[in-house]
């Protein structure tokens, strides 16, 4: 009888499988990411944009939340230093992101930390660092020089997705009837994006005294309301944190 | 200003914090009062997108149950509370517009 232990062969990474893993694992994502990308779409034309500029903010700003808010301003006539200065403070979160992911792209030319900054969204991210911390947790040893792969296949897979479903939203345009009430999809993806963060009391504060503040600064001049009532948000978030230690 | 450039400000910007610790600050750790400040950027910058969006109409609070979106919006906070998932606070929360809607009209 054959007394040797099975032998399991190793599992072979390779750049292919770390990209088609990735792409894979995105694929669930972008059953959400579909409606949203359409909805942009939809909104943006109804806001009054040329549809180049509709699909382009999709490729050039590569954020939904921040399109959406964007195009939406963009119709009201606002002034661009505070559509700008707007967006930027909604985008602000992915700093944390870059500085998450960068332990696993330091090693790569510098090409590839354009090309994976690039494709940084929250859809990416979440499932490129679940799987890399999973992996961690595993004891798998994916060699480093791999790694960025399943970034690249998850980043990408999003992306195409993006832009086909900006595309049939801005073809779609004001075929959808208003009555549907689709734009309230943006509100409820916000609903769901924010539940799970408000974990501790310093974080229901800043959720709800930066609401409270978007209603109260709401007919503030120049559409700055959202602005004033984020950073209010942020601080009363921070100063209770820093009370804590 | 032209929305081309509104657009191309916009784009580098946000690519800019993308590319923040990827590629400037490289190997740094990320300063704990900074993770701190950002943690709550999400959870301040949400809320101040959707309140106004459903208590306010024409700038005027409304809190009635006449106003469907808010019910519609409670409804869809507890489902992504119970649940965590975000098509099925979406369909909640459509759903329950939509019948909202067709019962009262």
């Amino acid at each position: 009888m054959n007394t040797e232990p099975l032998s399991i062969p190793a599992r072979r990474f390779t750049s292919r499988s770390e990209f088609l893993a990735g792409v894979q694992a995105e694929l669930p994502i972008l059953i959400g990411v579909f409606p949203f990308g359409l909805i942009y779409g939809a909104l943006a034309i109804s806001a009054g944009l040329p549809s180049g500029a509709a699909q382009a903010m999709s490729a050039i700003v590569f954020a939904g939340s921040s399109q959406f808010v964007a195009a939406g301003l963009l119709g009201q006539a606002t002034p661009g230093l505070v559509i700008i200065l707007t967006a930027g403070i909604i985008n602000l979160r992915h700093m944390l992101y870059s500085a998450s992911v960068a332990p696993y792209t330091h090693h790569l030319r510098p090409l590839w930390k354009w090309l994976l900054a690039y494709l940084l969204t929250d859809e990416a991210y979440a499932v490129a660092i679940t799987h890399y911390t999973q992996e961690e947790l595993e004891n798998q040893a994916i060699p480093l020089e791999q790694k960025h792969w399943y970034f690249l296949g998850a980043g990408l897979a999003l992306w195409i997705c993006w832009q086909i479903s900006t595309a049939v939203g801005i073809f779609l345009g004001a075929q959808v009837p208003a009555s549907w009430g689709l734009d309230f999809t943006i509100d409820l993806t916000f609903i769901a994006l924010v539940m799970p963060l408000l974990r501790d009391r310093s974080a229901v504060a800043a959720a709800i005294s930066a609401g409270l503040a978007a209603l109260i600064f709401h007919g503030l001049p120049l559409k700055l309301g959202l602005v004033v009532a984020a950073l209010i948000g942020i601080g009363v978030g921070f100063a209770l944190e820093e009370t804590k230690k | 200003m032209n929305i081309w450039l509104i657009l191309i400000i916009t784009g580098l910007i946000t690519y800019a914090i993308r590319l923040s610790f990827i590629l400037f600050f490289g190997n740094r750790e990320i300063p704990p009062r900074l993770q701190t400040f950002l943690r709550f950027v999400p959870a301040a910058v949400l809320p101040a997108l959707v309140f106004p969006d459903v208590l306010l109409r024409d700038g005027a609070l409304v809190l009635s149950p006449l106003n469907f979106r808010l019910v519609a919006a409670l409804l869809a906070v507890l489902a992504a509370w119970r649940t965590r998932n975000t098509l099925l606070t979406i369909v909640t929360g459509m759903a329950s517009l939509w019948v909202l809607q067709a019962l009262v009209h």
